[in-house]
C-alpha cells in the first residue's frame, strides 16, 4: 500500500517558521543598532518583551488545549517588532504588558496565527501609548534627552542633522531610528521574496507626494528626507504595514492599502497633534482590509474578453 | 500576439535528468491484458467480443459507444479471458475486457493511406475509428476535438510539446527520436482546417527539440516552432493558447472559440498512424520514473499492460516507494496499489521514495498571498479554499471557482502546506455533478 492523496504529489520548500525566521533576520541590523545606541536596558527591554510573548502563547495555547503554537516563530517576530516600538528608557514592564496584550487581546482571541484583523505588535504599541502615555512618549534615556526628530520639526525647533537621522544617531523608539540599518532588513526580505515592494512602495510614495502638497515644505529635499527617515515610517512600511495577515492579499488591494497608509500617515504627521502617525495609519488601514479585498477581486484568466462580447 | 508565457506559474524541481536521456525501450507485455471501457471522456465503449473469442493484435475489441466515445484495439494475440470490472488508475472499478496474451502477436494487416489524397471526412472518420483521444491525460476523442462546428475559423493548430510537468520526458524523447512523425501528423491536421497555421509549442528547456523541429520545418510554410518560457504550467490548454496566441478563454469556453486546437504530441502521433498507416491506437510512451527505480526512462508500451511489468522492466524498486503516482507530480492521480493498467491516457508512472504531502502537516493560513501570485487562473485560492471548506456553493462560484484549471500551483507554493487544490478540486466535483445531473 502505497500513501494516497491529491495533486500535487510535491510541495515547496517555504514554510511559515522559515518566513518568520528570515524576518527576525532581518530585523537584527537595527535591534543590534538599537541596543548599541541605546544601552543595555533596550537589550533587556528586547529579550524580555520576545520571552513574554513566546511564553503567553504558549501558555495560552496550554490552557485552551491547543496545539502548542510558539514553533511558527511568529510570537518571536511579535515581540521583537514591539520591543523595537517601545522607547529605550520604558520601565521593563511595558514590554510585558504590552507582549501579554498583543498577544491574548489581538492574536489568540481572533483565533491565533492568521486570523488576527490587526497587526499584533501595533495594537500592543497604541494600547500602551493610550494607557501609559507619558512613559510611551519620553525618550529621554542616557544617550538623549528633548524631542524626537520629527517633534522638532513639528514645533520649529532645529531638526538634528540629516546624516544623523539617516544612521539613527538620534532619539526615537529601541528600533526606529537607524533608516540605514531598517533598509539593511528590507533589502534581504526583498531579495529572499518575504515582501515585495507592492506595499511598501506605495505607502512611501504616496507619503511623499503627499506632504509635497499639503505640509507646505513643497519640494524642500531636507524636509522629504528627514520626514522619511524620523519616526516610525521606515519600520512600518517594510515590516509592519508588509505582515501577511493583515494586509490585502490580492495585487491591487495591496498597492490601495500602501496609498491609503500614505495618506493616513501624512494626514496625523502634519494635521494632527503627534508628529508620529505610522501606527494609527496601518492599524486603520488593517481595519479596511476585508473592504479592499472585496473590491480589488481579480479578474479570472478569460473573464474579461467574455465581458466585452457579451455587449 | 505571442508573448510566450503567462502570468503565474512556479519552477518545481523539474527532475527530468533522470530519464531525459536514455532512449525509448520497447517492453514485449506477457500474461494477462486489461482494457478498461472508459479510457476517454464520454460514453464508454461497448465490447463487440465476448468470452472465448480469439483476437489479434489490432483487432477491434470495443466500438465507440456514442459520437463522444472512442473504440478499443486489442494489442496482443490471444483469447479473451473475461469481461469484469478492474481497478483503474483514479481508485475506481471499471468494466473491462481481459485478455490472455498468447505471445505470438499476431497482428491484423493495416492499409497505408496517402493523407494528401483523402477527403476531409475519411481523414477524420480513420482518427476515430482508431480510437484516438488526447494522450495528454484528459482524454478527450480527438476526433470530436478536430470537428469544430465551424473549422474555416480555426487559425492555429497547436502542437502542446510544453510538457511542463517535472519528471516527465516521454515527450520529448518522442519528439527528438520520431521527429518527422510529429511534422506529417500536423500536416494532416492541417488539412482540415484551411486557415490554420499549425505551432509546435516547445518549452525552452528543451533547445534540442526546438532545433530540431525547427530545421525540419524549414520548408513547410504552414508550421512553425514556438520556444516557450519553461514554467509549470506552461502545458495547460488555456495558458498554452495565451502563450501561443495571445488569446484568452475562461473554463466555459473552447478552444475552438479562440479559433484553436490543441493537442498533446503523442496524440499527433497517433493521428499520423491512425491515418497513414491505418494503424488503431495500440501503444504509447510512459516514463517511468522517480528516486525509488533502478533505472528510470521511457518506455514503448502497448496499452493494457500492467504496471507491475513497467516497473519490472525499469529494473524493479531500488527502495520501497511511499508514494507511486501515475502521471506528473503536479496532476498525476496516487495509486495505492500497482496493479492497474496501461491506459491510453497514462503519461508516467512516478515512483517517490518520500511522499513530501504526508511528511508536512497543514497549518493556518498566514495570508501570504503566494497562491494568488503563482495562480495561473488569477483567482484567490486561499479564499476559495475556505468557501469550499465552509461548503458554500454559491460564494464558490461567485469567486471564480470554476475557472480554477486544478494544476496545483498553490498547494503547491503554500508556506503553511494547506491542501488548496484538494479542497477547491472536491468542490469542483460536487457543483459540477449537480449541474450533469440538472
Amino acid at each position: 500500500m502505497f500513501k494516497v492523496s491529491s495533486n500535487p504529489h510535491i510541495r515547496s520548500k517555504d514554510t511559515t517558521a522559515r518566513i518568520m525566521q528570515y524576518v527576525v533576520i532581518a530585523l537584527l541590523p537595527t535591534t543590534v543598532f538599537g541596543v548599541f545606541h541605546f544601552g543595555l536596558h533596550a537589550l533587556l527591554q528586547v529579550l524580555i518583551t520576545v520571552a513574554t510573548t513566546v511564553l503567553t502563547e504558549y501558555i495560552y495555547d496550554r490552557c485552551m488545549h491547543k496545539k502548542i503554537s510558539i514553533g511558527d516563530f511568529s510570537a518571536v517576530v511579535t515581540g521583537l517588532l514591539l520591543a523595537l516600538n517601545l522607547p529605550p528608557s520604558a520601565p521593563l514592564w511595558i514590554g510585558v504588558i504590552g507582549g501579554v496584550f498583543a498577544i491574548i487581546v489581538v492574536k489568540m482571541l481572533f483565533g491565533g496565527l492568521g486570523q488576527n484583523f490587526m497587526n499584533p505588535a501595533l495594537g500592543a504599541r497604541c494600547f500602551l501609548i493610550i494607557s501609559f502615555t507619558s512613559i510611551m512618549t519620553n525618550f529621554d534615556c542616557d544617550a538623549y534627552t528633548g524631542a524626537t526628530p520629527l517633534a522638532a520639526i513639528k514645533t520649529g525647533e532645529s531638526a538634528p542633522d540629516l546624516l544623523d537621522m539617516i544612521i539613527g544617531r538620534t532619539a526615537g523608539t529601541i528600533g526606529e531610528t537607524s533608516m540605514i540599518a531598517l533598509l539593511i532588513g528590507a533589502v534581504f526580505l526583498l531579495l529572499m521574496k518575504v515582501i515585495d515592494l507592492r506595499v511598501p512602495g506605495t505607502y512611501i510614495l504616496s507619503f511623499v507626494i503627499f506632504i509635497i502638497l499639503f505640509s507646505g515644505h513643497g519640494l524642500d529635499i531636507n524636509y522629504i528626507l528627514s520626514q522619511l527617515a524620523g519616526g516610525g515610517l521606515m519600520l512600518g512600511a517594510f515590516f509592519m504595514a508588509t505582515d501577511y495577515v493583515t494586509r490585502p492579499v490580492t495585487k491591487n488591494g495591496q498597492y490601495v492599502f500602501g496609498m491609503f497608509l500614505g495618506i493616513m500617515t501624512g494626514i496625523f504627521r502634519i494635521f494632527g497633534p503627534s508628529a508620529e502617525g505610522v501606527s494609527y495609519a496601518i492599524i486603520l488601514g488593517n481595519l479596511l482590509v476585508p473592504l479592499i479585498e472585496q473590491f480589488t477581486k481579480p479578474t479570472a484568466f478569460g473573464k474579461k474578453k467574455v465581458k466585452k462580447e457579451a455587449v | 500576439m505571442a508573448k510566450l508565457t503567462f502570468r503565474g506559474g512556479v519552477h518545481p524541481y523539474d527532475g527530468k535528468d533522470l530519464s531525459k536521456d536514455k532512449p525509448i525501450k520497447t517492453i514485449v507485455p506477457k500474461g494477462e491484458m486489461v482494457y478498461p471501457l472508459s479510457q476517454h471522456i464520454g460514453a464508454p465503449a461497448v465490447p463487440v467480443v465476448k468470452k472465448g473469442d480469439k483476437v489479434l493484435a489490432g483487432q477491434k475489441i470495443a466500438e465507440a459507444g456514442g459520437f463522444v466515445s472512442a473504440p478499443i484495439y486489442a494489442t496482443v494475440s490471444g483469447t479473451v479471458k473475461t469481461i469484469e470490472p478492474r481497478r483503474v488508475v483514479t481508485g475506481d472499478m471499471v468494466n473491462s475486457i481481459i485478455i490472455d496474451n498468447d505471445g505470438l502477436f499476431e497482428e491484423v494487416a493495416y492499409t497505408a493511406h496517402n493523407p494528401e489524397k483523402l477527403s476531409k471526412k475519411e481523414i477524420l472518420d480513420l482518427i476515430k475509428e482508431a480510437g484516438v483521444v488526447g494522450m495528454g491525460g484528459a482524454g478527450f476523442p480527438t476526433h470530436v476535438k478536430l470537428s469544430p462546428k465551424e473549422p474555416d475559423k480555426i487559425t492555429y493548430v497547436i502542437a502542446n510539446c510544453a510538457e511542463c510537468e517535472p519528471y516527465l520526458t516521454s515527450d520529448y524523447r518522442r519528439m527528438l527520436e520520431e521527429p518527422q512523425k510529429l511534422i506529417d501528423g500536423m500536416k494532416i491536421i492541417l488539412r482540415l482546417f484551411d486557415n490554420a497555421q499549425g505551432i509546435l509549442a516547445v518549452e525552452d528547456n528543451k533547445p534540442d527539440c526546438v532545433e530540431r523541429l525547427t530545421e525540419l520545418t524549414q520548408n513547410e510554410s504552414r508550421i512553425m516552432v514556438a520556444s516557450l518560457k519553461t514554467k509549470y504550467p506552461q502545458g495547460a490548454e488555456r495558458q498554452l493558447i495565451y502563450a501561443t496566441t495571445g488569446r484568452e478563454i475562461n473554463s466555459s469556453m473552447l478552444p475552438a472559440d479562440a479559433g484553436c486546437v490543441v493537442d498533446n504530441v503523442d496524440t499527433i502521433v497517433a493521428v499520423y498512424h491512425a491515418v497513414a498507416e491505418g494503424k488503431p491506437l495500440m501503444n504509447r510512451i510512459v516514463t517511468v520514473t522517480g528516486d525509488a527505480v533502478n533505472d528510470p526512462r521511457n518506455f514503448y508500451v502497448r496499452i493494457g499492460m500492467n504496471y507491475h511489468d513497467l516497473i519490472e522492466e525499469a529494473g524493479g524498486f531500488k527502495t520501497e516507494p511511499e508514494k507511486v503516482v501515475s502521471g506528473g507530480p503536479m496532476m498525476g492521480f496516487a495509486l495505492f496499489d500497482l496493479d492497474v493498467p496501461t491506459t491510453k491516457t497514462a503519461s508516467a508512472l512516478l515512483c517517490l521514495t518520500k511522499d513530501e504531502v504526508s511528511a508536512m502537516e497543514p497549518s493556518p493560513c498566514i495570508n501570504c498571498g503566494r497562491c494568488v501570485d503563482v495562480c495561473p487562473g488569477r483567482v484567490v485560492p486561499r479564499k476559495l479554499a475556505v468557501l469550499a471548506e465552509h461548503g458554500d456553493e454559491e460564494a464558490f462560484v461567485a469567486n471564480d471557482g470554476m475557472e480554477c484549471c486544478e494544476c496545483g500551483c498553490c498547494s503547491f507554493v503554500c508556506p503553511a502546506k494547506r491542501q488548496l487544490t484538494q479542497y477547491i478540486k472536491s468542490m469542483r466535483k460536487t457543483i459540477l455533478g449537480k449541474k450533469k445531473k440538472a
